[in-house]
C-alpha cells in the first residue's frame, strides 16, 4: 500500500472515530483512490459495473468535459451498499479528502438508517455486475441493435415503477428474489415468469389501475421476447434500488453536509487546512439563482432544525422522512424569507417572478418532488377496446407534459408492447387521448366523460 | 484506528467503458445528423457564407425521451441574491442552465448541452451519397499525361526506391532457409545477433507508366432569374447550387462549370454574378435551353464530354414558349448524360413546362419539385445519384 493510502486510511479511522462518537451509525466504508475518467465513469453508471448504453456515454461526456473545463468537480461518489463504497478523486488536497470522508459517513448512516433505503438491497454492486454480464449475452445472442432498440425503450419508462408496492401487495416480495447474484439460467428465468403470469392471471379479472407500467408491460406485453421481458425487469430492478437516492437527494446532501461540517469542528485543523475547508465548503453550498442547490436547501433546513430541536429529533426525522415531507413539513415562512425563495414562470420570452409568498412557494417545491418529479402514468388497460391495446392514464395534478417528449416517448413505449397504445392526458385544462400505432401519434378530444367525441 | 476502513488504491488505466459509450453516443449522433441532413444543409448561416470557413453548427445531443412535464408552462423555484417581488424580469430564455452542482440526480428539461458539427463533417456526411451519374470514361481526354505508378517490385532498381520491408523479408527467408544447410555452428551464432542484408535480399519498388485519363465533366447551371423568383425560390435554387458546386469541386478534380441565368433572354455570367443576381421580366425557359445547346454544339462535343445541364425555376413559363423548351430541352437530354429540372413552388399544383417536360420519358432527364426548404437534400440525391 502506498503512503498516500496509508495516510487517508488513517484519517479516515479517525474521521469515523469522532462520527461515530457524535451518534452516526454507518455501515463499513471502502474507500477507492481513482482517477478522474474512473470517477466520472461511476458518476454517469451510478456504479463501478453496469450495463452498456450510449446515454451513460453522454453523460459521462458531459461529466467529464465539466471537469475539464474546470466548470464542476465530483468530489464525493458514495454507493448504498453493505460494506459502503466511496470514491476519492486521486490528486485532492488532503483536506478535501477528508472533508469528503466525513460527508461519505453521514451519507453511510443515511443509507443505512433512513425509512425508504429500508428495502434496497445491500449487495446492488455484484448484482449489477451480473445484470451487466447478462445484457452482454444478450448482445451476443440476439445482437447489439436489437439489445440497443430494447434498452432504449425500457430507460424511457424506467422511472415507472411502484415504489411503495410493497406496502400493498405480497407478490412484489417474491418477485425481488428473483434477480439473483449468480446469473439464472434460461429455464430458470422461464418458471419465475410463468409463476408472475399466473399469479396476475388470477387478479386480472377485477379493474385496478396498476401504478408500475413496467411491470404491466414485462407482464402483459403481446410482442416481447422472454429476453426482452429479462432485460425490462433487469432495468426495472436497478431503478427500484436508485429511486430512493432521487427522493431523499436534498435531504440526504443536507444531511451529509451538516454533518460534515460539525465533524471537520472537531478534527484539529491547521490554518491553512482550515481556510482550504472555508472555501471547500462554501463551493458545496453554493446557491445557484434558477435552479436549487439541494445541498444547500438541504443544509439550510438542517441547520434550522438544530436550532430548535435535540440531536435526537434530527435522528429519529433522518429516518421517518424524505424530500417530500421533509420540505413540506420543515421549510417555513422565515427559511423561505431568509434565503429569499421565489417562484418564476415563463411569461411570453421572459422569465419573470410569479410569486414570494413562502406558502406558495413551498408547495410547488413539493409539488417538484412528488413521486420523484415524474409525471404519474398509470396502466389502465392491457386489452383497450378489445384490441389488445394498451391504455395508460397520466393522472393529471395540474402541470401539462411535454408534447414533443410525449410523442416520442409514446413510440418507443409502443415497440415494447407491439400493438397500438394509448395515453389519456389532460392539456390546456381539456382531456385528450393519444393514440400511437405503428410509430405514429395521433390526438383525440375527449369529453369530460372521457369519450372521444364524434 | 478502525479496521473496516480500507483505503484502497487500484489500477484503473483500463477502465474505457465510459469513452466506450461515449463514442456510441458520438455516432448515433452522426445517425441523427444524416437524418435531418434536410434541415441541415439549408441553413442560412452556411449558406450565406462563402463556405470555405469552418463553420459549427450548433448540434443537439441525442436525447433521452421520456414522460415529463412541458417546462415553460411549469413553474420553477429560484432563489435570489436579495429581495426580489413578482413581476421582476429574471432574463430572456435563459434558465435553462443547469447549475454546476454534483451527484447523479439528473433533473428533466436541463439537458442542453450541445454537441458540435462542423462544415466539413456536414459536407463529407451529405456527399457520401452523391455522384456524378452515368459518368463515361471512355471520352477522348483532353487533358492526358503520364502517370507514374508504383505498383511492381524487382529485383534491380535505384537504390532510392528500395523496398525495405521486403528486403528484410527476403534476408530473413534467406537466412532461415541456410539454418538448415548445414552450417557450422559459430557462423550460426553470429547471425542470430544481426541481420545481415546481401545484395541478391535487395528488392526495388519499380514504376510503369501508363496514360492518365481526365474524365471531361460540364456542368452547365441554369437559373431562371425573372421577377416571379421570390425570396424563396431564389434561396432554394442558390442552396441547390451552393452544395452541388462545392460536392463537384470536392469529389471531382476536373470539372467544368458554366452558369446562365436566364429571364426572356438568356446569357453566361460569372460564378459570382450567378449567385447574386437578380433581375426582372417574364420567362423565357427555352432561351437557355438554346443558349446550352449553343455552348455545347461550339465547346463540348457530346462525344467527348460528359454533359450535365442542371436547371432552376419557379416553372412560370410563358404558355408559348413550352412547345419549343419541350423541342430544346428533348435535344439536350439526347447529348447528356443526366439532365436535372428543378421546379420550385408553393404551391401543389405543377406547373405547365412540367406537365410538358414530363412527356420526355428518357430516364436521363430527372425532374424535381421543391415545396419546402428541407426538400433540397432530396432534390440533390435525384439529380446526382
Amino acid at each position: 500500500m502506498d503512503q498516500e493510502s496509508k495516510e487517508l486510511g488513517r484519517f479516515a479511522g479517525e474521521i469515523a472515530d469522532v462520527a461515530r462518537g457524535m451518534g452516526l451509525d454507518f455501515y463499513p466504508v471502502h474507500f477507492e483512490i481513482a482517477p478522474p475518467e474512473a470517477l466520472y465513469t461511476f458518476g454517469s453508471y451510478g456504479m463501478p459495473v453496469r450495463f452498456t448504453h450510449w446515454s451513460f456515454g453522454k453523460a459521462f461526456y458531459r461529466l467529464k468535459m465539466h471537469y475539464d473545463l474546470n466548470l464542476s468537480r465530483i468530489y464525493e461518489l458514495v454507493i448504498n451498499s453493505n460494506p459502503a463504497y466511496a470514491f476519492l478523486l486521486e490528486g485532492n488536497k488532503l483536506i478535501q479528502n477528508k472533508l469528503v470522508i466525513a460527508h461519505v459517513y453521514a451519507h453511510v448512516d443515511f443509507f443505512k438508517n433512513n425509512h425508504y433505503f429500508g428495502r434496497t438491497p445491500k449487495d446492488m454492486v455484484e448484482r449489477m455486475a451480473a445484470h451487466a454480464k447478462q445484457i452482454r449475452d444478450y448482445e451476443i445472442q440476439y445482437g447489439r441493435d436489437k439489445v440497443e432498440q430494447t434498452l432504449d425503450a425500457v430507460l424511457a419508462i424506467q422511472e415507472h415503477v411502484d415504489f411503495r408496492a410493497h406496502i400493498a401487495r405480497k407478490s412484489e416480495q417474491k418477485e425481488r428474489v428473483r434477480s439473483t447474484r449468480r446469473l439464472p439460467t434460461l429455464m430458470e428465468q422461464y418458471e419465475d415468469l410463468w409463476k408472475i403470469d399466473e399469479e396476475e392471471a388470477e387478479t386480472k379479472a377485477e379493474v385496478h389501475e396498476d401504478e408500475d407500467l413496467l411491470r404491466f408491460i414485462i407482464l402483459n406485453s403481446p410482442t416481447l421476447a422472454d429476453w426482452q421481458r429479462d432485460v425490462l425487469s433487469l432495468v426495472r430492478e436497478e431503478s427500484l434500488y436508485f429511486y430512493p437516492q432521487i427522493e431523499t437527494k436534498i435531504i440526504n446532501e443536507g444531511w451529509a453536509t451538516f454533518w460534515h461540517a460539525r465533524i471537520m469542528r472537531e478534527i484539529s485543523l491547521s490554518d491553512s487546512e482550515t481556510l482550504d475547508f472555508a472555501l471547500m465548503h462554501s463551493q458545496v453550498l453554493q446557491p445557484s439563482s434558477y435552479s436549487l442547490n439541494p445541498y444547500f436547501l438541504g443544509y439550510k433546513i438542517w441547520e434550522s432544525l438544530e436550532k430548535r430541536e435535540s440531536l435526537e429529533s434530527l435522528f429519529e426525522l433522518r429516518e421517518a422522512e424524505n424530500d417530500l415531507s421533509f420540505v413540506r413539513n420543515y421549510l417555513n415562512r422565515e427559511l423561505v424569507e431568509d434565503l429569499n425563495l421565489f417562484n418564476f414562470r415563463k411569461v411570453g420570452a421572459h422569465w419573470q417572478v410569479a410569486e414570494t409568498d413562502w406558502e406558495r412557494v413551498r408547495d410547488n417545491l413539493v409539488q417538484g418532488l412528488e413521486h420523484g418529479g415524474h409525471p404519474r402514468i398509470v396502466a389502465v388497460d392491457g386489452d383497450y377496446e378489445g384490441k389488445g391495446a394498451l391504455k395508460m392514464r397520466h393522472c393529471h395534478e395540474g402541470l401539462d407534459l411535454d408534447l414533443v417528449y410525449l410523442e416520442k416517448t409514446l413510440a418507443l413505449v409502443q415497440y415494447l408492447w407491439g400493438k397500438p397504445i394509448y395515453l389519456e392526458t389532460v392539456y390546456d385544462s381539456k382531456k385528450v387521448l393519444f393514440e400511437c400505432n405503428n410509430g405514429l401519434v395521433t390526438r383525440h378530444p375527449l369529453n369530460d366523460n372521457g369519450e372521444r367525441r364524434q | 484506528m478502525n479496521d473496516e476502513t480500507i483505503v484502497n488504491r487500484d489500477d484503473w488505466s483500463l477502465h474505457r467503458k465510459g469513452y466506450l459509450d461515449q463514442s456510441r453516443h458520438k455516432e448515433k449522433v452522426q445517425e441523427a445528423i444524416k437524418q435531418q441532413m434536410g434541415d441541415l444543409i439549408v441553413d442560412e448561416s452556411i449558406i450565406l457564407s462563402d463556405g470555405k470557413k469552418t463553420l459549427k453548427i450548433p448540434m443537439r445531443s441525442l436525447e433521452e425521451f421520456r414522460f415529463r412535464y412541458d417546462f415553460n408552462k411549469k413553474k420553477h423555484t429560484g432563489l435570489g441574491n436579495g429581495k426580489v417581488a413578482p413581476g421582476d424580469i429574471l432574463g430572456r430564455e435563459a434558465a435553462k442552465g443547469k447549475g454546476g452542482g454534483s451527484g447523479a440526480g439528473e433533473e428533466p428539461g436541463m439537458d442542453i448541452y450541445e454537441a458540435e458539427i462542423t462544415y466539413d463533417d456536414l459536407a463529407e456526411i451529405l456527399f457520401e451519397d452523391l455522384r456524378l451519374p452515368n459518368l463515361d470514361d471512355k471520352k477522348r481526354p483532353l487533358i492526358s499525361h503520364d502517370r507514374p505508378e508504383f505498383n511492381d517490385v524487382r529485383k534491380n532498381g535505384l537504390m532510392a526506391n528500395v523496398d525495405k520491408k521486403r528486403t528484410l523479408l527476403e534476408s530473413i527467408k534467406r537466412q532461415a532457409r541456410e539454418k538448415y544447410q548445414a552450417v557450422p555452428e559459430e557462423e550460426q551464432a553470429s547471425a542470430k545477433e544481426r541481420i545481415r542484408i546481401t545484395p541478391e535480399d535487395l528488392r526495388f519498388k519499380t514504376w510503369e507508366t501508363r496514360p492518365n485519363y481526365e474524365t471531361n465533366a460540364v456542368i452547365l447551371a441554369m437559373m431562371d432569374t425573372s421577377g416571379s423568383m421570390g425570396q424563396f425560390e431564389k434561396y432554394i435554387a442558390r442552396t441547390f447550387y451552393f452544395w452541388m458546386v462545392r460536392f463537384l469541386r470536392t469529389k471531382y478534380k476536373n470539372v467544368e462549370m458554366r452558369f446562365l441565368a436566364h429571364h426572356t433572354e438568356a446569357k453566361e455570367v460569372t460564378e459570382e454574378e450567378f449567385f447574386t443576381r437578380g433581375e426582372s421580366g417574364g420567362t423565357r425557359c427555352s432561351s437557355a435551353y438554346q443558349l446550352a445547346l449553343d455552348m455545347i454544339e461550339a465547346d463540348y462535343p457530346p462525344e467527348h464530354y460528359n454533359l450535365y445541364p442542371v436547371h432552376f425555376t419557379d416553372g412560370d413559363n410563358i404558355g408559348s414558349d413550352n412547345a419549343r423548351a419541350l423541342n430544346l430541352m428533348q435535344r439536350l437530354v439526347e447529348a447528356s448524360r443526366v439532365v436535372g429540372y428543378g421546379e420550385i413552388l408553393r404551391t401543389h399544383y405543377s406547373s405547365t413546362l412540367m406537365s410538358t417536360l414530363k412527356r420526355i420519358t428518357d430516364p436521363k432527364l430527372r425532374l424535381v419539385t421543391i415545396r419546402d426548404r428541407n426538400e433540397v437534400y432530396a432534390a440533390l440525391k435525384t439529380v446526382f445519384s
